[in-house]
Parts: C-alpha cells; structure tokens; sequence
C-alpha cells in the first residue's frame, strides 16, 4: 500500500502537475489562436536553459530564477509570435501549425548550440525524502512542486475569472467573430495568451528538471502527453486541461504498477504510450474531450 | 432631426462579387428604421458594409456625419456602433453578467452602473447573471445580445433579423423589447425577414431588391403598398397565413 503510495502515486500527481500546466498553454493557445502549436514543449525547454543560466550566474534557487526567465521567455515569445505567427493569422491553420513546426526545430537547435546537449542539473546533490507516519516517504521537491502548482492553477483561475483581460480572453476563445464585432481588442487577448503559456510552461519545465534533470530533449519529449492532456480534457477548455494533465500523468506512472503477480503491469519504458493510448482512444470515441471542448 | 447614419450610394461585395450596388440609406436619432426584402437582396450585407466587415468600392458611410468607409469593426464601436449578429451572438461559455461586461470592453470605465441599468431594462437576466448565457432560452439570449450591444450607449444599434428561428410567441417578445429599447433612447437600424411584424413597428423602411433601393416609406406606407405587400408580405411569415 504504501509502495503504491510512494513510487507510483506521489510521482504520478507530481507527473501530472507538470503535463497539466503544459496542457494549459496548449489549450489556450488552440482556443484563442485556433492552432496546435508544436513549438510549445521547445519553449519549454528554452525557459528551463533560461533558468539555469540565471542559477549558475547569480547562483539564485531555482523556484527565485524561475520568474525572471518566465519573463525572459515571454518577451521571446511575444518576438517569434511577431516574426513567426503573425504573417500568417489570416491563413489558413496549416500554416501556423507549419510554422510552429519549423519554429520548434530552431528553438531547439538553437539551445543545442548555446548551450550544448549534455545533461545539467538544476539542484546539485540528492535529496532524501521526508519521511511520515514511518512508511510514508515523500521528496521535498515534490512537495515544492505539488504546491506551486496548486498556486499556479489558483492564480490562473483568478485571471480568467476576475480579471477584464482574462475574461476577453475566455470570450475570445468562446466566438473570436463576435469578440472582435464586441471591440475586444484580439491582438493584445493573443499577446496574453503567449505571455501565460509561456510562463506555465517555463514553471513545467524547471518542476520536470527538478524532479529528472535538464536535457535539451525535455520538451520535446513532454509534447505528446500534453497534447494527449489537451484532447483528454477537451481542447480550448484551460480547467479541462488540468484534469486531463493529472489523468495521464497519473496513468503513465500506474501503468508500471504490479497490479498482477509481481512485475509491473507495462514495462516501465511504455509509459509514453500510455499518454498515447489515452489520446487515440479520446479521438475516436469522445473528441470533445471529458469536458465538451472543441472538435476537431 | 439629426441624421445619425447615412449611406450614400454604397457599393460593396465579398471579393470579386458584389452584392450592393449603390444603395441609398440613412438613419435618423430616434428612429426604428426596418431593412426588408427577398432572400438575397443584400439586407444583412448593408449591414456587414456599415460595421466594416466587408470591402466598400464605391459610396460613402456617415455616423454623425462623419465618414466612416471601411473602417475596421473595432474602431466602429468605439465610435458608437453596436452590432448584434444574427446568430452565435453571445458568449455562451461566458455568465450573463461577463457577456454584459464584454459588451464594455473598448471603455476605461467601470460597467457596474450600466450593468443595472440593463437589468431593469432586461429584468429576467438579473435572476440568471450567473449563468452561462448558453444555458439561456432563445429570448433570453436575445436579451443577452441587445444588453451586451447597449452597454456603451452606442449612437446607433444594428439588429441583424433579431427573430430569426424564434418561435412566434418568442417573436412578438422581441419585437416588444426593441420598441422598448427604442422608448429608452436607442435607434435602432434593424434586418427582418417578419417584414409584416417588423415593419409595423418600424418608422419607416427600406426594400432592397438584388443589392438595390426598391422602396422606401414610413412602416404603414409600405405594409399599403400593393407591389410589396404582394411580393415580400402576402405569403410570407409574417403572418398573411392566419388569415
């Protein structure tokens, strides 16, 4: 029981945590820019390189580095929506997908060249566990990332439920025709929704290279499943994405559980396709996602 | 009477075709003024013209006088005109309260006040400001769109065929509140397809026909006019059925 508490379930919600503030910027971008953007898990990755570098030149905790490259990193995202996405708003959505595309392979390329591809850790050292009530371990650092997260997805609440911006925004995903026939200003709506999926993703990032290490694959390697969080909780829907996001963390990291006998129910190398599993099987019966999102 | 928007030998089209074809029109403070014709006939595209949602080739758009052609949507609200389209015209994920908010989106100012000024024009959207406006009857919803369009004052609303789907007794309710609307101060340029109910209500009116002025006159001189009560009200919707 508490095996099954420790290994599989702490680090599911902690896994999940991390896909749902990705999935956040994935289904907000798709609901208010109409695109799926492929670049998202690359700016991930470049706000975690980001952040190590503030760590190694100021030598700041990772959690006091992370605001100021979640800054960094929306005034780059706000330039390659400029360069990259706005020539093509009038387009058809192949060609920001496209775009987002190629964007994805020069972000990457270029953090490969900046700051080369061997592994860096975030927090030197080991941390040991916390341990409670005898048998229950859990690791500082899941701690730090559970609760911000829970602070994270608070705040994001408040901005689009309290704020004029975050409203336009929600409105803007609702019916973009009649956002722009009521006045709403759609090109500053556009620019809130990169600065807040920027941030949320560069917060994904520093938890993912906290809890494993920083590689210039990570985010790459995070797209699958936050799509997969997306689609589970229905595309353009933010809160559907949270429930998504800690779905499929949560089932990659069972999915290893020895629920018969003694091994593991799926190798654990097959955790990916878990995520993928979800997604194909979302698509084909339940498109809207759980929460009647967009069809595609 | 000041003339708050006029239409002056307005050309206009989607692409390569255009549909106007120098339409005259204008629109007076205070007036219901009620655009009818065929299928077709360019009615709701006058409309588009004046909001800025298609290219205008020829002709010029007055508000108040002043010219407003091709001028994008965004900057004909903050001029002072509200558009409410005929369908997919509220927020439907979005409370009652936040669509009447998102109506006052281009102004600095707090919506609060106007907010209960609609409530009292509106007074079954005050029990369900809470409420997704999807979650809405048909006119509820309409309500919703009138409100939403009234929260800045405009100088004039545009209604794109506000009873367009609505059962009749629906249809009646809507007609009542945009006499209402306009007994609260607001003109009102308006598209119907009831052209017997909405002309009835109407100061006057105008009949396009292929993208051109057919006629023009005062609601009553119209419904008595033999041409147009034979093509447009006889077997129309508006109610020749019932008799």
């Amino acid at each position: 029981m508490m095996e099954f508490l420790n290994f599989y379930l702490i680090p599911g919600v902690v896994l999940g945590c991390i896909y749902a503030l990705g999935a956040i910027g994935i289904s907000l971008t798709f609901g208010i820019l109409r695109f799926s953007n492929f670049a998202h898990g690359d700016t991930m990755t470049l706000g975690v390189y980001i952040t190590l570098s503030l760590i190694h030149l100021t030598g700041l905790h990772p959690l006091a580095a992370a605001p100021v490259a979640m800054a960094v990193t929306s005034g780059l995202v706000l330039g390659m929506d400029r360069l990259f996405f706005k020539p093509f708003r009038q387009s058809a959505t192949i060609m920001m997908v496209i775009a987002s595309f190629g964007l994805m392979l020069m972000i990457r390329s270029a953090i490969q060249f900046f700051w080369g591809v061997q592994l860096h850790a975030l927090q030197p050292g080991i941390a040991r566990p916390w341990v409670l009530f005898e048998s229950f371990r859990i690791l500082p650092k899941h701690v730090l990332i559970i609760g911000a997260t829970v602070v994270l997805m608070m705040a994001v609440h408040l901005l689009l439920t309290r704020t004029k911006i975050g409203k336009a925004m929600r409105a803007t995903s609702d019916n973009p025709e009649l956002a722009a026939l009521t006045g709403i200003d759609t090109e500053q709506v556009i620019r809130a929704t990169w600065v807040m999926g920027a941030c949320l993703a560069v917060a994904a990032g520093v938890f993912l290279g906290l809890d494993t290490h920083v590689e210039t694959m990570m985010g790459f390697k995070l797209l699958l499943p936050m799509f997969a969080a997306a689609i589970l909780g229905g595309i353009g829907k933010p809160y559907g994405a949270v429930a998504g996001g800690l779905v499929i963390g949560i089932a990659e990291e069972l999915s290893a559980y020895p629920w018969i006998g003694t091994e593991p129910l799926l190798p654990p190398g097959y955790k990916a396709g878990v995520a993928f599993a979800i997604m194909v099987a979302m698509l084909i019966w339940r498109p809207q996602g759980l929460f009647r999102g967009r069809q595609f | 009477m000041s003339r708050v928007l006029e239409l002056d030998g307005i050309s206009a089209g989607y692409g390569e075709t255009e549909i106007l074809h120098g339409i005259d029109l204008h629109v007076d403070r205070g007036e219901i003024v009620v655009i009818v014709g065929p299928n077709g006939a360019g009615k709701s595209t006058a409309m588009k013209a004046v909001f800025g949602l298609l290219r205008i080739t020829g002709g010029e758009i007055r508000l108040a006088g002043e010219a407003i052609t091709n001028t994008p949507p965004q900057q004909v609200v903050t001029k002072g005109v509200a558009y409410v389209p005929q369908s997919a015209n509220v927020f439907v994920s979005l409370s009652v309260e936040e669509n009447l908010e998102m109506g006052a989106y281009v102004s600095k100012d707090s919506p609060a006040r106007r907010i209960e000024e609609i409530y009292q024009l509106f007074p079954p959207l005050r029990e369900k400001r809470r409420q997704p406006a999807g979650a809405l009857s048909g006119g509820q919803r309409q309500m919703v769109a009138m409100g939403k369009a009234l929260m800045l004052h405009p100088k004039i609303l545009l209604l794109d065929e506000p009873t367009a789907g609505l059962s009749p007794k629906y249809r009646g309710e809507i007609f009542q509140i945009v006499q209402d609307i306009n007994a609260a101060g607001a003109t009102i340029l308006m598209v119907e397809q009831n052209a017997k109910q909405a002309l009835a209500i109407a100061h006057r009116g105008y009949v396009l026909v292929d993208g051109a002025n057919r006629h023009t006159g005062t609601g009553a001189e119209l419904i008595a006019d033999g041409e147009v009560a034979r093509m447009f009200l006889g077997g129309g919707s508006g109610g020749g059925g019932r008799a």
